[in-house]
């Protein structure tokens, strides 16, 4: 299973597409490590650096909408070499986020109301974040605060993420 | 009973029900190109599973950009071919043999009726022309598909379009399609399967079932799919006589997969196409759908026939008849690109090829090509195509480009004319 905790990088904007999570010229790569450096690199979003913003966190917490547009599965992956395995927001589009799974990797749902507390609360400083996957519970902190969150996914979706993937859970189920 | 071709289909291949609403079924056939395949090939061996559940099942094509244009393109070409040989896939067509994914399957009878078939590419969907449930997938379900032979899918939601009427001269399945995708909309099946019903349908020849269904992801579906019935198993009979006694026998056992007279659909659209005019598109979506006379006199640059929509041998007679003893227009290049090798000598033999020639037209060896603009005719800024593919997306056949998506009939009389008019 993947790794579901650390720090987390905020994305202050609804319906952020696949092309600007990873650009359609890099789709001739065969080795996924080479899209490393790509990542979010055409985001549209005021004073983001992919350079130095996305350097050392693991989870990114987000509007709605995530991963409209082309269903390439090159968007997790870039994500997922990048150490990112985790991805919260309001919505998502449903090829990424079945993507996502797929890869073994978590596209979290939460309500408005929470996502927006999030935001307040937390963006701006060191915030932290673990996932506790049997509680269905998200633990997010920074130096003065401590939320716990519950979540939910579905019993297919959370078997993927215990196996590692469609790729594994097949391997061994089928 | 009452159920639909695709309900039959998942029923009679049900391998698992994982949770509620996703089954996981049998799949009988894996296409692989050398675009979407070699990122599986490399990650199943990353995790030490470089295996193939039945290297029978699996079929395999360079097409997209065929021979390749660069070192990149090469490699993935070399990826897939090195694969195929280490795992006995023996059926593979290498650059020589080589034509469009979803022309070639079907014409070496690789797809039968109630198969299910994955393929990580969209236009997969072409295959339900024969009663298949035929669905594109991302990577890691293709992965999937190659190392276990399952994929899981949500259980099927069907809506039927029952096409009536009868189409006037000059119009053909494309422009049926464009008008359906005109009217139900880019996210108007997403998610479902589509039945393409009635008479019209009955009437078309199975080149032009291909092509309808071809379009049926433009419209969000997951599959389009056709009834079984006698021109699929006249199709057909050269790669099954050996396994029916008759014709009849073959039809029989096909028709399991036939719609039950009470099946239910999430919705019935009835499409009437006595009065359709010849369609074309005017956006960047396929659902941007015009009659071509409303965009008559836009001056074209290039006019391409080919692809998994409109490549094979009826699409390019179409457009032979039309330009027979002509000459295109100076100022524009065509662009003919045969979908597979028999259909390339087909109309060599039937003088398609020497018309083209004589008319200006240039010939390309059959490949993707220009449809997805990496090769063979790829558009320069501002430039205007007039083309029989699937996809107007900005930018899909060359940065900078206007794609026109239109028959090749539209094709072929625009081609004379230098500007959009239809025959
Ligand atoms: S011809 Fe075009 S649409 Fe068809 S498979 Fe090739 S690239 Fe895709």
């Amino acid at each position: 299973m993947k790794n579901f905790n650390g720090k987390v990088l905020f994305l202050d904007r609804s319906d952020i597409n696949t092309d600007e999570i990873i650009p359609a010229e890099y789709l001739t790569e065969i080795d996924k490590g080479t899209l490393k450096p790509h990542l979010l690199e055409s985001l549209m979003l005021d004073s983001f650096s992919h350079i130095s913003d996305i350097n050392g966190k693991s989870i990114i917490i987000t509007r709605t909408n995530f991963g409209c547009g082309s269903s390439r599965e090159h968007a997790p992956w870039a994500l997922e070499v990048n150490g990112i395995n985790m991805v919260i927001g309001e919505s998502f589009a449903r090829i990424f986020k079945q993507n996502m799974f797929n890869c073994g990797m978590m596209a979290v749902e939460l309500s408005s109301e929470t996502i927006d507390g999030l935001f307040e609360q937390f963006a701006g400083s060191d915030t932290f974040l673990e996932t506790d996957l049997d509680k269905n519970i998200l633990i997010i902190k920074n130096g003065k605060d401590k939320n716990k969150i519950p979540f939910s996914i579905s019993d297919f979706n959370r078997a993927l993420v215990k196996a590692g993937g469609w790729v594994e859970y097949a391997d061994s189920k089928y | 009973m009452n159920k639909t071709i695709a309900e039959k289909i998942f029923d009679s291949h049900f391998v698992d029900n994982p949770s509620d609403d996703i089954h996981v079924i049998r799949i009988d056939a894996v296409f692989c190109h050398e675009i979407t395949t070699p990122g599986a090939i490399t990650d199943l061996a990353a995790r030490h599973k470089d295996r193939v559940f039945d290297p029978s099942r699996i079929k395999a094509v360079i097409d997209h950009v065929s021979p390749a244009k660069d070192s990149k393109t090469a490699l993935q070409g070399k990826i897939l071919r090195d694969w195929t040989k280490k795992h006995g896939i023996k059926d593979f067509f290498d650059i020589g043999q080589n034509g469009v994914c979803h022309a070639i399957f079907p014409e070496k009878g690789f797809v039968r009726p109630g198969y299910t078939i994955i393929m990580g590419d969209s236009h997969t969907c072409t295959h339900g022309a024969f009663g298949a449930f035929a669905a594109g997938v991302g990577t890691t379900d293709l992965e999937v598909g190659i190392l276990k032979g399952v994929c899981a899918f949500h259980y099927p939601v069907t809506i039927k379009i029952n096409i009536t009427g009868k189409l006037g001269k000059g119009v053909c399945a494309k422009d049926v399609i464009l008008s359906i995708i005109g009217k139900i909309g880019v996210n108007g099946a997403t998610d479902r399967v589509i039945e393409f019903t009635g008479p019209v349908v009955d009437e078309m020849s199975m080149d032009a079932r291909m092509t309808l269904c071809n379009m049926a992801v433009e419209a969000g579906s997951t599959c389009g799919i056709c009834s079984p019935d006698t021109k699929t198993v006249d199709y057909l009979w050269d790669f099954i006589k050996d396994e029916y006694p008759s014709k009849q026998d073959a039809l029989q056992a096909f028709q399991k997969f036939t719609p039950d007279p009470d099946a239910k659909y999430e919705k019935i659209i009835e499409h009437d196409v006595t009065s359709l005019e010849p369609q074309i598109t005017f956006g960047y979506k396929p659902d941007h759908v015009k009659n071509a006379r409303e965009l008559s006199g836009i001056k074209v640059d290039q006019v391409y026939i080919g692809s998994c929509t409109n490549g094979r041998l009826e699409d390019l007679r179409m457009a032979a008849e039309i330009i027979k003893g002509k000459k295109i227009a100076k100022h524009l290049r065509c662009i003919v690109s045969p979908a597979t090798p028999k259909v390339y000598m087909d109309a060599l033999e039937e003088g398609i090829i020497k018309t083209f020639m004589e008319a200006g037209v240039c010939i390309t060896n059959p490949t993707c090509g220009a449809c997805l603009g990496m090769s063979n005719g790829v558009l320069a800024e501002g430039e205007i195509c007039l083309s029989t593919t699937n996809r107007n997306f900005n930018g899909r056949m060359g940065k900078g480009g206007m794609v026109h998506l239109a028959s090749p009939a539209t094709a072929a009389a625009t081609a004379i004319a230098g500007y959009i008019t239809q025959n």
